[in-house]
């Protein structure tokens, strides 16, 4: 039983315009002798980047494309992250951040704030999200051509609203998650799973097409970049 | 003048709310775009505002476009995909919704804009009944098919608020104004505009705001804040829908766009079905594409994918409301149906010289620019073709919309699927032009002067003959113009100048300067079917 059926969504309506549409599209693809065949898609475009995933070309890829993006970037070794994830956290003053119930103890162990876990069940409110002084995840995998973090919802990474609520995302990226091109990235990404893709902090071009940071979404996001 | 309260009216550019509107339909105007385009030509204001805007996001464009080695190829993949999806529409859509609905979600068809907002309304009325509290207030994300439907009043109709959450779509919704581009609907309004719109309209608004950009999106960011915290319905649009996996994707900004689709409770999503990807993998294409060409970003800030419900994340109830409303006319059109490829990108609208001059409020409809110029008369209907209605007869504001183009094929150039624009825009021509031969039973004046012409250029003793007669038009004109003609010349001086002819034409010059050892003349002297 679906969950919408459970809760007595109304259900699908208008199974006449089904039909009718799909009447409409038959008789207009066979009026217009239907187009081109399917099939035959010319993928001609690079379908792998130059450097192999984790490679430290695609690091410092990575690091140029979200500075571009105003993220805030630190470079560590495995190692150093308790320490960065705790400096980058003092900086911003944090007392309470929310964290997803898998993400690794050790990252935040140099830190002495109160790290807040969202537990599948007994998950935060949005009120007590949005008095958190931040979010600290993984993320599922990087694409560095673009800058982009891709959150899948995994143990380390949690709902999506908890990296959404609160106003500072700090993440924490792996450097075998990071490949260069976007068909590299999609192919590691998993459509069951609800998928989030940030390129930089929240932004708008919408006054005189100007991008500038900071809207709806945490108008600061800090990135930790592992080896 | 000057008496007038300033606190109403700071010399500011006033919108022209056109109260008849939304009874014409959200893509027919009241005026014809000549008419319209006159108005907005004489607004100062909006050309400086859309000149900077369009400067800058080309510039954008270009930069991010030209790091991309394989940007061809990309566009090639991009049309092929589009048009393998429109040969198969109703394979993908069945498939599309078998994974919805596999997945928790429930899908919806609605064959036109009432039938449309009609199974929102009743799904929004559904979750107030079954929670004994109706639901006065939803948020959207921005998406262009509620606005081809005019979802926003259907809903107030009712009783329902619909609060647009992009700030652009904010803008427009604060001055009760119209959207006037596909991405950036505030595009006519610079920041000090900006300013005073969130001063007069928006409630609580800090009296001490300023212009600057980043202040007057952290005020949109307070303004909205607690409706998104408290939203029970949130609606959507979609960029893509994938058939193999049923999973759809939104790509913004601002984070508006994962408030909706992640606090509500239950997510209402239009989309039209000329949406459709076939394979999870074709997103690697469209997702280069777009950013690229919409903003001039190498990726836009947030893109979400979901598919269906996910239980403990997100909203737990799904609603996918697919809509045709003219799409199959289009479809019907061999050469027409392309315009159905479009990713809703706003490239060509950006390098368009005449979008750029005149705005997108010219068009009437709410897809302007080149694309607009080529969807809308498809969608809805003009003289000759045959969209969700069959046109509104003589004078149809929309028959003059594939005549609002230079066909300079600059958008040809910047469509990252390659649609043909001016191509198209020449078909539509040719079937209006027919539409209105079967109308006419006599010759009208434009026929009438077309076979005068083709009479005239048969033969080039006929044409020397015609070309002397042309000094006459130097008395004319003005300041090397000529700007108005007595009827029926009228019907092409309404909406262009003509220049002055020359003293002497090219021909004349030809015929009369000293021959070079003893070449003769192509035109006169040696031309054999001279009489």
């Amino acid at each position: 039983m679906t969950s919408s059926s459970r809760r007595g969504a109304p259900g699908p309506t208008g199974n006449g315009a089904k039909d009718e549409i799909l009447r409409r599209i038959r008789r207009a693809t066979t009026e217009a002798d239907a187009g081109t065949p399917g099939g035959a898609v010319p993928r001609g475009y690079h379908l792998q980047g130059e450097h192999s995933p984790g490679s430290p070309e695609l690091i410092e890829l990575l690091r140029d494309r979200l500075l571009d993006y105003r993220a805030a970037v630190h470079r560590c070794s495995p190692e150093e992250v308790p320490a960065t994830v705790a400096s980058a956290l003092a900086d911003r003053q944090a007392r309470r951040v929310v964290v997803p119930a898998g993400l690794d103890p050790a990252w935040l162990a140099g830190w002495p704030g109160d790290a807040v876990p969202d537990r599948p069940a007994a998950p935060l409110t949005v009120t007590d999200l949005d008095g958190m002084d931040g979010v600290v995840t993984g993320c599922a995998v990087a694409i560095a051509d673009t800058g982009t973090l891709v959150l899948d919802a995994s143990a380390d990474q949690g709902r999506r609203v908890i990296t959404l609520v609160p106003d500072y995302h700090l993440v924490v990226v792996r450097a075998e998650q990071v490949v260069q091109s976007v068909p590299e990235g999609l192919a590691r990404m998993d459509p069951d799973r609800p998928l989030t893709m940030i390129s930089g902090p929240s932004a708008t071009s919408d006054i005189e097409l100007n991008r500038v940071e900071g809207v709806h979404g945490p108008r600061t996001l800090v990135v930790v970049l592992v080896g | 003048m000057g008496r007038e309260p300033v606190s109403t009216d700071l010399g500011m550019p006033r919108r022209r709310v056109n109260p008849e509107a939304s009874e014409r339909g959200t893509l027919r105007g009241d005026l014809g775009f000549p008419q319209a385009a006159r108005v907005a030509l004489a607004n100062g204001q909006l050309r400086r505002n859309l000149g900077h805007a369009t400067a800058t996001i080309r510039a954008k464009r270009a930069a991010v476009v030209a790091e991309l080695d394989d940007w061809e190829a990309l566009r090639d993949a991009g049309s092929a995909l589009k048009a393998d999806v429109m040969s198969r529409l109703p394979e993908l859509l069945e498939q599309l919704e078998a994974n919805v609905t596999a997945r928790g979600g429930v899908v919806h068809w609605a064959r036109d804009a009432d039938e449309a907002n009609a199974v929102i309304t009743s799904i929004i009325q559904g979750v107030g009944a079954r929670d004994g509290r109706p639901v006065d207030q939803v948020v959207k994300v921005k998406s262009m098919a509620t606005q081809e439907t005019g979802l926003n009043e259907a809903l107030a109709a009712q009783g329902i608020a619909a609060v647009e959450t992009d700030l652009a779509e904010l803008i427009v919704q604060l001055a009760d104004d119209k959207p006037s581009h596909i991405l950036v609907p505030a595009i006519h309004r610079n920041r000090a505009e900006i300013r005073q719109i969130f001063l007069e309209h928006m409630a609580g608004v800090d009296p001490g705001l300023t212009d600057e950009p980043r202040v007057l999106a952290m005020a949109a960011r307070a303004h909205l804040r607690r409706t998104f915290l408290s939203a029970r319905v949130a609606i959507s649009g979609a960029n893509f829908g994938v058939a193999e996996t049923g999973t759809l994707a939104v790509v913004e900004s601002e984070g508006n766009g994962r408030m909706c689709l992640t606090l509500p409770d239950t997510l209402i999503t239009l989309m039209g079905i000329e949406k459709l990807v076939p394979t999870w993998r074709d997103l690697e294409v469209f997702l280069q594409l777009l950013p690229r060409s919409s903003t001039g970003e190498r990726m836009n800030p947030y893109t979400s994918l979901w598919t269906g419900v996910t239980p403990g994340d997100g909203p737990q109830e799904f609603h996918l409301v697919l809509l045709d409303n003219g799409r199959t006319a289009a479809l019907a059109d061999q050469v027409g149906r392309s315009a159905l490829h479009c990713i809703r990108c706003s490239a060509c609208l950006n390098v368009c010289p005449v979008y750029e001059r005149v705005g997108g409020h010219a068009y009437g409809s709410v897809y302007p620019g080149p694309i607009g110029a080529v969807l809308t008369p498809q969608l809805a209907g003009m003289h000759g073709h045959p969209g969700v209605g069959p046109g509104a007869g003589p004078g149809d504001p929309v028959d003059t919309l594939p005549y609002a183009s230079s066909l300079c094929g600059a958008c040809f150039d910047a469509c990252p699927v390659k649609i043909d624009i001016p191509s198209l825009l020449v078909h539509l021509r040719a079937q209006h032009v027919d539409g209105e031969r079967a109308r006419h039973r006599l010759p009208t004046a434009e026929r009438a002067a077309m076979a005068a012409a083709a009479w005239v250029m048969a033969t080039p003793g006929r044409f020397a003959t015609a070309e002397k007669g042309l000094a006459a038009g130097r008395l004319v004109g003005r300041g090397g113009r000529i700007s108005s003609l007595p009827p029926p010349l009228s019907a092409w001086t309404s909406a262009r100048d003509l220049p002055v002819p020359p003293r002497e034409t090219f021909r004349q010059w030809w015929s009369r300067r000293p021959s070079p050892a003893g070449t003769p003349s192509p035109f006169v002297r040696g031309a054999p079917s001279d009489e």
